[in-house]
């Protein structure tokens, strides 16, 4: 309670007011975990205030996909959300969900930080892991341009710009500035693919130079993947383009035990910030409120330490890590057989001790 | 159309003969065992030896002097082909001819030299050398994270996002191409189902990433579950490359045999030498129609420790090794091939990378031990 109060007067005065954060709970157990998450900061006396939409592809006449009009306007005006988990159907003839948020706000970086869980046992923990990925978003090889030249052979484009590499470059320097980190590492593939991911480079490098207190370094894509799995403790703040970006996520993700634990955030032009959860719907563990909110969870952390609540952020996460710790009450997904609400309030105990 | 065809139906008659091959004594036309087993002159075979840049010339050091010292029937024309060397277009197409001539090749790894096309590709490209073999099995001796994987990762090594087809379509906007042919994905497809014929092994996985890349990738995928219909025997499924690397790190041994493209193989196979035990102790056999090229698996020049003899040999001393036995010289392959892994399981000497502080010479040394402890 003391505690409590003292770390009250020690956040940052702004930390005071109301946020407003808008919330699309998604699908699946999207809505359950979301209730969790909630509940969590409500028990932490988290000044937030949540505005919850729906988000469902529309087809629009002119063939492009886009949300509905509530959902954008929202972001737009609190510029921070946070997502859960959404079902993209198959051969209805529209783009992803995913892809679509990420065009409508313009998120540029894609940030998943993946650090050692203590209490989930991987033949990484002991060591400890403890690097983030940051990930250009919007072009590379998911520019979606692809076309047969004949019958037979296909062609996709892989497309880097100038401004694109600098954004994410530049992101990358400021997390690593604001989050202590020391050094930063660029992957790429510049023997093989020179002019793109050459390009790539230069732009990294030309950021590096206006951060001289971070190390930067680059390294071939094929030589980090080789070092990551032998000891993934060499690896602080990674930047790099789109495809190795997805790929070495869900690496990093596998390393600290998968997705259900792997937070992620978006950071779009304009001081948008989207967190969200990167597994998937779970329909099977809908019916018995059985997800995880913990990935959802951590994502909220890496919001509330975006809003500078660092107090709040810290009181949860030592709340969290030590349920995790115990091994009493977690989720089936890490072992455990407790039901997502009883993790929930395991969780809430805690925070309120 | 008709072509294709007559040509699959050629191949379905082919699977079904295949178990009889061996009574009927004929061979199958792309499998590794079928490549004319080099040239021989006077009982000796000529190979072609490139060590390459970085620490090549010290790893294929250890190959020449263990060949010399166990008599091996084998004679190495040696082309010295570095970063410098290619300046000059002569150098590059002796070593083409050579290895042309020759029929086998044993290959350390060039560095990049700034031109358009990195040089490793284009003797990919010359040779057709198309389909890279890296085999990561764990070793008893040597600590990781995981044990018990023995997976073999196929990769396609001639097309996909290897083309180097770039251009600066507007200053600041740079185009890279990914070719993926039909072609040229059915015959590594081909190439990975009769590997696993030839090889014993039970299931082919395909990595690709068709749900962003839905027409190339695509196309690698549908070539695939082709011929895949044509092996009713071998088990077939199909995993996205990013779930693949994080199931490479959580559950490895659930891989059997893979088949990708170039990039991916790129990564993948490195990964997996990673979880085994690194760059120094992974070979490769790459193959194309009429041609083996033999290299270590991951291919690092390490041009740091260059002239410092710290490099593992172990990676080129078993890709040799897996050469002698393409020549047929299987005995001496073989032996090879032991002595290595006792040397490693055994632990008594150990490179760097090993968490040892062995050089390369010593290393050599302690294979020699073993091999004539073997005799």
């Amino acid at each position: 309670m003391l505690m409590r109060r003292i770390s009250r007067l020690l956040s940052h005065p702004l930390s005071r007011s109301q946020h407003t954060i808008t919330l699309f709970p998604g699908d699946g157990i999207g809505p359950q975990i979301s209730e969790s998450v909630k509940e969590i900061f409500a028990a932490a006396e988290v000044p937030v205030t949540w505005e919850e939409h729906e988000v469902y592809p529309i087809l629009e006449k002119n063939g492009k996909t886009r949300i509905p009009q509530p959902a954008i306007d929202s972001i737009f005006k609190n510029k921070i959300g946070l997502k859960g988990p959404m079902r993209t159907a198959i051969g209805k003839g529209h783009v992803s969900l995913n892809l679509t948020i990420r065009r409508t706000f313009g998120l540029y970086a894609n940030v998943r930080p993946a650090k050692t869980v203590p209490g989930v046992e991987t033949p990484y923990s002991k060591e400890g892991v403890d690097c983030v990925i940051v990930r250009e978003n919007t072009e590379g090889e998911y520019s979606g341009i692809e076309h047969t030249v004949v019958p037979g052979v296909v062609q996709s484009v892989k497309l880097i710009t100038r401004d694109a590499s600098r954004n994410v470059a530049e992101y990358a320097f400021k997390y690593a500035i604001d989050n202590d980190r020391s050094n930063v590492v660029a992957l790429h593939k510049a023997n093989i693919m020179s002019m793109s991911d050459g390009m790539f480079l230069e732009q990294c490098r030309l950021v590096a130079e206006k951060y001289p207190q971070i190390k930067y370094r680059e390294m071939y894509l094929d030589s980090a993947v080789l070092k990551i799995v032998k000891d993934p403790s060499q690896f602080d703040v990674m930047v790099m383009p789109n495809l190795y970006g997805d790929i070495l996520s869900d690496l990093t993700s596998g390393l600290i035990g998968g997705l259900g634990l792997a937070p992620s955030g978006n950071m779009g032009s304009g001081g948008i910030a989207i967190y969200e959860a990167v597994h998937g719907t779970a329909d099977d563990l809908t019916e018995h409120n059985k997800g995880n909110p913990t990935a959802l969870l951590m994502s909220g952390l890496m919001m509330l330490r975006h809003l500078e609540l660092k107090s709040q952020a810290d009181l949860i996460e030592k709340a969290v890590l030590s349920t995790l710790m115990e091994r009493k009450v977690v989720t089936g997904d890490i072992g455990g057989r407790a039901t997502n609400p009883e993790y929930t309030a395991e969780i809430c105990r805690k925070i309120r001790a | 159309l008709q072509h294709y065809f007559i040509q699959s139906n050629l191949r379905m008659l082919r699977a079904f003969a295949r178990p009889f091959l061996p009574i009927i004594g004929g061979k199958a036309a792309s499998t590794s065992a079928a490549i004319q087993p080099g040239t021989k002159y006077g009982g000796k075979t000529t190979v072609t030896l490139i060590p390459g840049d970085g620490v090549g010339p010290e790893i294929c050091e250890s190959v020449t002097t263990i060949f010399k010292e166990l008599s091996v029937p084998v004679e190495f024309e040696v082309i010295d082909l570095t970063k410098y060397s290619l300046k000059d277009d002569g150098a590059f197409n002796m070593a083409i001819t050579s290895l042309k001539r020759n029929g086998v090749g044993l290959k350390g790894v060039i560095n990049r030299s700034a031109d358009f096309r990195t040089h490793n590709v284009e003797f990919r490209g010359n040779l057709d050398t198309y389909a890279n073999v890296v085999r990561c099995m764990s070793f008893d001796g040597i600590k990781t994270h995981h044990s018990g994987i023995d997976l073999i990762a196929i990769r396609e090594n001639t097309e996909g996002e290897y083309s180097c087809l770039e251009h600066e379509s507007v200053p600041g906007v740079v185009e890279s191409l990914k070719i993926i042919t039909r072609e040229k994905s059915l015959r590594i497809a081909k190439f990975a189902f009769d590997y696993a014929l030839e090889h014993n092994r039970s299931k082919v996985t395909c990595i690709h990433k068709a749900n962003i890349m839905k027409l190339s990738d695509g196309l690698f995928k549908q070539c695939c579950k082709e011929v895949s219909e044509l092996y009713p025997t071998i088990g077939y499924d199909e995993q996205i490359v990013d779930n693949t690397c994080q199931q490479l790190v959580i559950n490895p041994q659930q891989f059997d045999v893979m088949v990708m493209p170039n990039l991916y193989g790129n990564l993948v196979s490195n990964l997996a030498a990673g979880l085994v035990g690194g760059a120094g102790v992974v070979p490769s056999k790459s193959y194309g129609t009429n041609i083996a090229v033999f290299e270590p698996g991951a291919r690092h020049t390490w041009m740091e420790m260059k002239g410092m003899y710290v490099a593992n040999p172990v990676a080129m001393v078993l890709s040799s090794a897996f050469m002698l036995k393409h020549l047929m010289l299987h005995d001496a392959g073989d032996k090879l091939i032991q002595a290595v892994r006792q040397v490693i399981n055994s632990g008594t000497c150990r490179t760097i990378d090993l968490g040892g502080n062995a050089n390369t010479r010593d290393m050599t040394r302690a294979i020699l031990d073993q091999l004539h402890a073997l005799h």
